[in-house]
């Protein structure tokens, strides 16, 4: 039974450090920008790819990974430079529009590149069986993506608390206009930040690659996701997304593991693990529902 | 993805009391993209290598086959299905991978009285009490291999057992197949959501069970991932996995590799089967396509034998429905299985085999003909039929 | 944003053009393009919806990002409908467009109470709950969505011939924007937009900002809800993807693309979107690749930019 607790909670944990990865990007561009980015989750999906053909080409994962993770900032400081520095000052219903449109490009490019069928990504080798802690068991490969996770919060943690530019990132958040005021380059904190994004999208996609599938399309869900956990924890906040995202996490694992066994006492098998699933994800929008309401400005306000 | 195999229009058959056609026109609708696209590319590469064998051509007309990709979604294949009735107006429709998508579009093809020839969905729905005379499965019902898992899981005498499957008409038929011979306890029966592809959840559920043996059906990427976790959650040291050869075939092969070995599956073909028709379609294929074809690329390569058979039969006056579906019924085809007849409800009636998964005399990892699990096996369905 | 009004040659334009499509599903006959009686029926159907997004978003000012709820709710009643007897579209219709309004009435009074990017988001969860509950009970089919066991009947008049299902599309349609030609001159119509163009203004002239709001939010879930209910009758499948936050995201487009904020933006929109698929994809697979950098355009090169046809950006 313990075995199960700590499985499970280990599984919510991953999944949340993942979701983070996304959501950390994409509430720093929302804070600061005040840009509303729908294309994230396709950023996402060309990391993954990217990180999967270098993985291929390269025979190795981490050498794919680098390469991908890289490859992706490089498409994100293009994109910046070109398309969201045009739709910073716009409204939201342009950049809903826009972003709409990068999602059509990039789902149709990716599958002219690779083709509609999803691209192979295997962890490495090393790490494709499972570790034993204390007498309990876990896949090893899972256990390297929560410590990434744990690094990427860590790492980002010292970034905006500890240091000038994370400084600058949170006075942005805070208060645009003061910022540019006091003379903070801010053109260049936004590419910068939007970069950023862009890199830890292709880690959340090249890391989730070996476990899910590297597909076209695999961007939308996750997307949605992603803003939940930033309005649950407050646009523009890193903290308010690391919390968000394992609340988030957690509750999803929650359900698919839990509440089906739970239905099970009242309905059949396969109307249990219909519903299971549904009830959570109904769960988590209405906690968004809630947060909106009663706290819009999130459990961790970064606005002033 | 509308990829047009035209071929020279002649005008071949001479007036005769039914309007001749001067083409056969296919619909191929099937899941090309997403985790389930392996599938209906090796069903879509089966068929087109056997128009290829025969010259570009059905029952000596010229063959047009139109694809289009269906994305896994009911909603999408049925308004494929729809143009390709009314618009394209074919003559033949097939390629459907999934069930609840068959279920879906079933009965726009019926009413439209064209023949769909299934080269891989078998819902017990069509097989049973909606069996309908222009729907043909030239590759078994679903529960079939499931059935031959089960009988064999009983005979090994496992006693506690875990079943996963997606939650959809396949899944649960597989789940009522297997159940059917295996008659020990089912630890629980794990649902999970068509497409999914993290089991985390399920696999600790699993674990905390401690079952001898999982069944599991989880067809293309499905499987792929699910494999590949079992492993890597440190489950296959406990536990004994058993599928049908959906789980095991070469696409789920080539991506986990060396773990699989040793992994015992059913079929109703193997590559290996010893046959002119299929050691030439084995072979073409590799030279085609550069890789072994799984048991989808057989049942797509055999969808088309079945209609040039038929169309042949009827010298091309596809217009005849009652000739056609007679045409359909006697199977003037060889097929890379073997012989099986069809029975009454148009699903196939014959031998189940057992693989396992091993190295061949090359060291190449692939599936080994095992033995016969059952023999002239007919589905469970057929006698609520009510077919003429 | 100034006040709609419809330009002089408007009127009979829109004569000559439903005399038109009153001759289509004859002529199409003639040509031996049956098929695409249903093409054109379903280019009314996404122009009513787009035009109940519209009256939201164009005339109404709300930016909201789950209207795809109230369409797909529509469909899945009318599906329910035929599943418990109820074959009479004279009967389902009303009932497809009751339920589709109490959803927009439970969505709207409770998130029309937040602003901005807030309303955005709001709407968005909303509508996927929704999506979440009609995908998850067994009843309503699950991820596969609801069959229609055949078309409705209208009062006596079958609807299983593609033809009568196209006029009774058209009807609808026709009734549906001259209702909303008549509101956007009527009282209610200006005061909408005068609220969408200055709020704290109207407020302060003592204006119920809210319950305006509110009824404008609730009539537009309703004719989404007729245009669901039209939807199931013609591809025969209540679908989840109707309830998905993309299928908000293309109707969002196709009142982008047509005008936000004009009384026929809904229905170019659609037109000009289900069109440019129809015909593109006969040339090319990866026209969205087209569709995209088009949406791109617009927004960068649109010669007053979209906010000058949106007005202030208030939520």
């Amino acid at each position: 039974m313990t075995q199960l607790v700590f499985e499970q909670a280990l599984n919510g944990l991953q999944f949340g450090l993942m979701l983070f990865l996304l959501a950390a990007g994409l509430t720093l561009v929302f804070g600061i920008m005040d840009c509303i980015n729908l294309a994230h989750g396709s950023l996402y999906m060309v990391g993954a790819y990217f990180v999967a053909a270098a993985a291929q080409a390269a025979d190795s994962f981490w050498i794919g990974l680098g390469a991908g993770v890289a490859g992706a900032a490089v498409l994100g400081l293009v994109l910046e430079l070109s398309l969201f520095r045009q739709l910073y000052r716009r409204d939201h219903l342009s950049q809903v529009l826009a972003t709409f449109g990068l999602i059509l490009i990039a789902n149709e490019a990716v599958r002219m590149i690779w083709g509609a069928q999803p691209l192979l990504l295997n962890p490495p080798d090393a790490l494709s069986g499972p570790v034993e802690i204390g007498g309990f068991f876990y896949p090893a490969y899972r256990l390297v993506i929560i410590a990434f996770g744990v690094a990427v919060a860590g790492l980002l943690y010292l970034l905006v608390a500890r240091s000038r530019v994370g400084m600058w990132v949170r006075a942005g958040a805070a208060n645009r206009e003061m910022t540019e005021a006091l003379g903070v380059n801010v053109q260049g904190l936004f590419t910068a930040v939007f970069v950023f994004g862009a890199a830890l999208c292709a880690l959340a996609g090249g890391l989730l690659g070996p476990l899910l599938a590297v597909q076209v399309g695999m961007g939308e869900s996750v997307l949605i996701l992603a803003f939940v956990v930033i309005i649950i924890g407050g646009i523009g906040s890193i903290r308010g997304a690391l919390v968000g995202s394992l609340i988030v996490g957690t509750v999803d694992t929650l359900g698919r593991a839990l509440l089906p066994t739970l239905l099970r006492a009242a309905l059949p098998a396969d109307a249990a693990a219909t519903l299971g699933p549904a009830l959570a994800s109904i769960l988590i929008y209405l906690l968004m529902a809630a947060i909106l309401f009663f706290r819009p400005q999130g459990l961790f306000p970064a606005r002033a | 993805m509308p990829l047009r195999l035209t071929a020279l229009a002649a005008a071949l058959m001479l007036a005769g009391s039914v309007h001749a056609a001067d083409r056969i026109k296919v619909g191929f609708v099937s899941t090309l993209s997403g985790p389930g696209a392996g599938l209906g590319v090796d069903i879509r590469d089966g068929f087109n290598l056997a128009i290829k064998q025969l010259d570009g051509k059905l029952g000596g007309l010229p063959a047009e086959v139109i694809v289009a990709d269906d994305q896994q979604n009911p909603d999408m294949a049925k308004q494929t299905a729809d143009k390709f009735l009314k618009k394209d107006k074919v003559d033949f429709m097939t390629g459907i991978v999934f069930s609840n998508i068959m279920l879906a579009v079933g009965p726009t093809v019926f009413e439209n009285q064209t023949f769909y020839i299934s080269a891989n969905a078998g819902p017990s729905q069509y097989a049973g009490e909606q069996c309908n005379p222009f729907f043909f499965n030239v590759a078994w019902q679903n529960d079939n291999l499931h059935e031959a898992v089960g009988k064999y899981v009983q005979d090994k005498g496992f006693k506690n057992v875990v079943i996963v499957t997606p939650n959809y008409p396949g899944g649960k038929d597989a789940v009522s197949g297997f159940k059917r011979y295996y008659k020990g306890k089912v630890a629980e029966e794990v649902y999970t959501k068509l497409g999914q592809l993290d089991y985390a959840a399920e696999l600790a559920q699993i674990r905390a069970m401690k079952p001898d043996a999982l069944f599991f059906f989880l067809p293309g990427g499905m499987g792929i991932n699910f494999v590949k976790q079992f492993v890597a959650a440190g489950l296959s040291r406990d536990t004994q996995l058993f599928a049908p050869g959906f789980s095991a075939d070469e696409d789920v092969i080539k991506a986990v590799g060396a773990p699989m070995m040793g992994m015992f599956n059913s079929s109703h073909w193997a590559h290996d089967m010893d046959n002119p028709e299929n050691k030439r379609f084995v072979a073409d294929f590799q030279k085609e396509y550069g890789r072994m074809p799984s048991l989808y690329a057989s049942q797509g390569y055999d969808a088309a034998l079945m209609i040039d058979g038929a169309v042949r039969d009827v010298k091309g006056k596809v217009d005849d429905k009652g000739a056609l579906q007679k045409a359909l019924e006697a199977k003037h085809f060889k097929s890379v299985r073997g012989d099986f007849r069809f029975n009454s409800n148009h699903y196939p009636v014959q031998n189940y085999y057992l693989r396992v998964v091993g190295k061949d005399a090359g060291g190449r990892i692939t599936n080994r003909m095992m033995g016969t699990i059952f023999t002239n096996h007919a589905d469970a369905y057929v006698s609520a039929c009510r077919m003429k | 944003m100034a006040f709609y009004r419809p330009a002089r040659y408007q009127k009979p334009f829109v004569i000559l053009l439903l005399l038109a499509l009153l001759v289509l599903p004859p002529a199409l006959y003639a040509w031996g393009q049956a098929f695409y009686i249903g093409f054109a029926t379903r280019i009314l159907i996404f122009a009513l919806a787009a035009s109940s997004l519209n009256l939201v978003l164009g005339f109404g000012g709300m930016f909201s990002l789950g209207h795809a709820a109230f369409f797909g709710a529509g469909a899945y009643v009318a599906a329910l409908c035929m599943d418990n007897g109820i074959s009479d579209a004279l009967l389902a219709f009303p009932l497809a467009m009751t339920v589709a309004g109490l959803l927009a009435l439970v969505v709207g009074a409770i998130s029309l109470r937040t602003r901005g990017v807030y309303f955005i988001m709001i709407t968005l969860a909303f509508a996927q709950m929704t999506y979440y509950l009609f995908v998850s009970a067994r009843v309503l089919g699950g991820d596969d969505g609801l069959p229609l066991a055949g078309r409705m009947t209208l009062g006596g008049l079958s609807l299983t011939s593609d033809g009568a299902l196209f006029y009774s599309a058209l009807g609808c349609l026709a009734l549906v924007m001259t209702f909303l030609g008549r509101l956007a001159d009527a009282r209610f119509g200006r005061t909408i937009q005068a609220i969408r163009d200055n709020e704290a203004r109207m407020e302060a002239l003592g204006y119920p900002v809210f319950r305006y709001r509110l009824v404008c939010f609730v009539l537009g879930g309703a004719l989404a809800g007729l245009a669901g209910a039209l939807l199931a009758n013609l591809t025969g499948l209540a679908s989840p993807n109707l309830l998905q936050w993309t299928q908000s995201g293309t109707l969002l487009v196709m009142v982008i693309i047509g005008g936000v904020g004009y009384l026929y933006g809904g229905v170019i929109g659609a037109l000009v979107l289900l069109c440019l698929e129809e015909v593109l994809v006969g040339f090319t697979l990866h026209w969205h690749i087209g569709l995209g950098l088009m949406l791109i355009a617009i927004v960068l090169f649109a010669p007053r930019g979209v906010a000058a046809l949106f007005g202030k950006s208030n939520g």
